[in-house]
């Protein structure tokens, strides 16, 4: 065992000095291939952390939310609908939402507003006149508690709402360009017909009946559309899995360039490389040796970029809040949340990127190598 | 010092640095925890269906409550306006629900 590690330490030093002949050849591939991983270690830490908070976060959403839809499009629920449903068995709350969306030409952003559910606990309807603003809202028209915002209503009528409250910075992500207002001024604001809500929340008793619940509102409300807790969380899942994918299938191009110029550098030997299997099969070299040296090249390459491209991203997502994917995640939003992933590491995930980036460049070292190195040390010279 | 020792070294340090990586992340998730929670009481509280990532749009703001189609809601083949419209898919419809007896 000992010896073994001897002889493998001399093929290090070997291999390094090979690797040190030509450095400019070889740190140009070391760059480009630590920017490969780079890249998709950061894809992949920063989709996996928020798909897993959105999870998180989003657990105790709603378990059913009941639409009306009028010509294949979104509409207000009667009130009467409430009662109607009121009837159906296994059904242990129910209640209207009131929310909608304002565009404030001002800043050019749109809010969300929303009247608290009477159930709530720790945000109740703010009184008449007053508001409690998400933290974009605040930092986007630089309010604070006790200033006026001033906005125009559905009649054109200006309406002045006082800050009475901030929402805890700490829940930007799903608060930062909340509005929450009184069910009268909600109402007052959009001129919002008084016998409609937005849509309608029902929980039910036994979770294994909501699917049930929601085919029996299929039934009795045909003009609704059911939208479950279930299907939420799917949808996140879907919309960062997704994105992760539309990435990665952008990156392809340059993965795939990547791998020509790795299969070509690996694959095409030199003349030069060449003439130095011949020379070391001709000193006494085995097959194996030439092998294993060559071996030593590609790991030393490859686990160098690998630490490298990965330790890079790591920092770059989780302590950078993810700046290169900044425009992308704002797209043409004035109102965006500061986002700041907290890192949730998937292991499998980077042990799936190890074995896809390391393991592919150091087996196309090898099959070319080996080749050259059965063939006779004279020919192999000529 | 030989070559060899010091690619040994490196490859401890970046060992370390990776084991240290892994460290961090269950300590920082850990730390995380009230934050977390605090989100999540108030999308239980105020009963959100979203997170607020992309607010330029409608269907981008809450992207569970919005229709099918709503990004060629003007038009079949209308070009979509928003940025990210393009990285938001459409929600998954629920499967057809079987016949039931209200």
């Amino acid at each position: 065992m000992r010896e073994w590690l001897r002889r493998q330490r001399y093929l290090i030093d070997y291999s390094l000095s090979a690797l040190a002949r030509r450095p400019g050849k070889h740190v140009g591939l070391l760059v480009v291939y630590t920017l490969i991983v780079f890249l998709l270690a950061s894809v992949m830490l920063f989709t996996h952390a928020l798909r897993r908070e959105a999870a998180l976060v989003l657990a105790d959403s709603p378990q059913i939310i009941l639409q009306r839809q009028v010509a294949g499009r979104h509409d207000l629920m009667p009130l009467e609908y409430l009662e109607r449903i009121g009837r159906l068995r296994g059904v242990s709350a129910l209640y209207g939402r009131l929310w909608g969306y304002f565009y404030d030409p001002a800043v050019r952003a749109n809010y969300t507003l929303m009247v608290p559910p009477e159930s709530s606990t720790g945000h109740r309807a703010p009184d008449p006149g007053e508001i409690t603003i998400g933290s974009g809202i605040a930092r986007t028209r630089g309010l604070a508690v006790g200033d006026y915002l001033s906005l125009r209503s559905a009649r054109g009528e200006p309406f002045s709402f006082r800050v009475a409250s901030l929402l805890p910075t700490t829940t930007e992500l799903v608060s930062t360009d909340l509005m929450l207002l009184s069910a009268a001024d909600f109402r007052r604001f959009f001129a919002y017909p008084e016998d409609r809500v937005t849509d309608i929340v029902l929980e039910v008793r036994n979770p294994r009946e909501v699917r049930t619940v929601a085919e029996k509102l299929i039934l009795a409300l045909p003009d609704t559309r059911p939208i479950l807790r279930e299907e939420i969380l799917r949808t996140y899942d879907a919309v960062f899995g997704w994105r992760q994918g539309l990435v990665f299938v952008l990156l392809a191009g340059a993965v795939l360039a990547f791998v020509i110029f790795a299969w070509d550098r690996a694959s095409g030997l030199s003349g030069e490389e060449r003439r130095e299997i011949g020379i070391l099969k001709s000193i006494g070299w085995e097959t194996g040796d030439v092998l294993r040296m060559k071996f030593w090249e590609g790991t030393i390459l490859s686990l160098t970029a690998f630490s490298l491209g990965y330790l890079l991203a790591y920092a770059h997502v989780f302590y950078g809040s993810a700046a290169l994917f900044e425009p992308v995640l704002k797209g043409w939003a004035v109102l965006y949340p500061e986002i700041r992933p907290i890192p949730f590491v998937d292991g499998l995930q980077v042990a799936t990127l190890l074995a896809f980036t390391v393991f592919p460049y150091t087996v196309a070292t090898i099959i070319p190598i080996w080749r050259a190195a059965v063939m006779d040390p004279d020919a192999v010279m000529r | 010092m030989r070559k060899s020792d010091l690619f040994l070294r490196g490859v401890a340090v970046a060992s370390a640095l990776l084991l240290l990586t892994a460290l961090d992340s269950a300590l920082r998730s850990r730390m995380a925890g009230p934050a977390i929670a605090s989100r999540a009481a108030l999308v239980s509280d105020l009963d959100l269906t979203d997170l607020a990532l992309f607010t330029e749009a409608r269907y981008t703001r809450h992207p569970s409550q919005a229709d099918l189609h709503s990004a060629f809601q003007d038009h079949p083949i209308a070009i979509e306006h928003f940025p990210t419209g393009s990285v938001v898919p459409a929600r998954a419809p629920m499967p057809v629900a079987a016949p039931v007896q209200p």
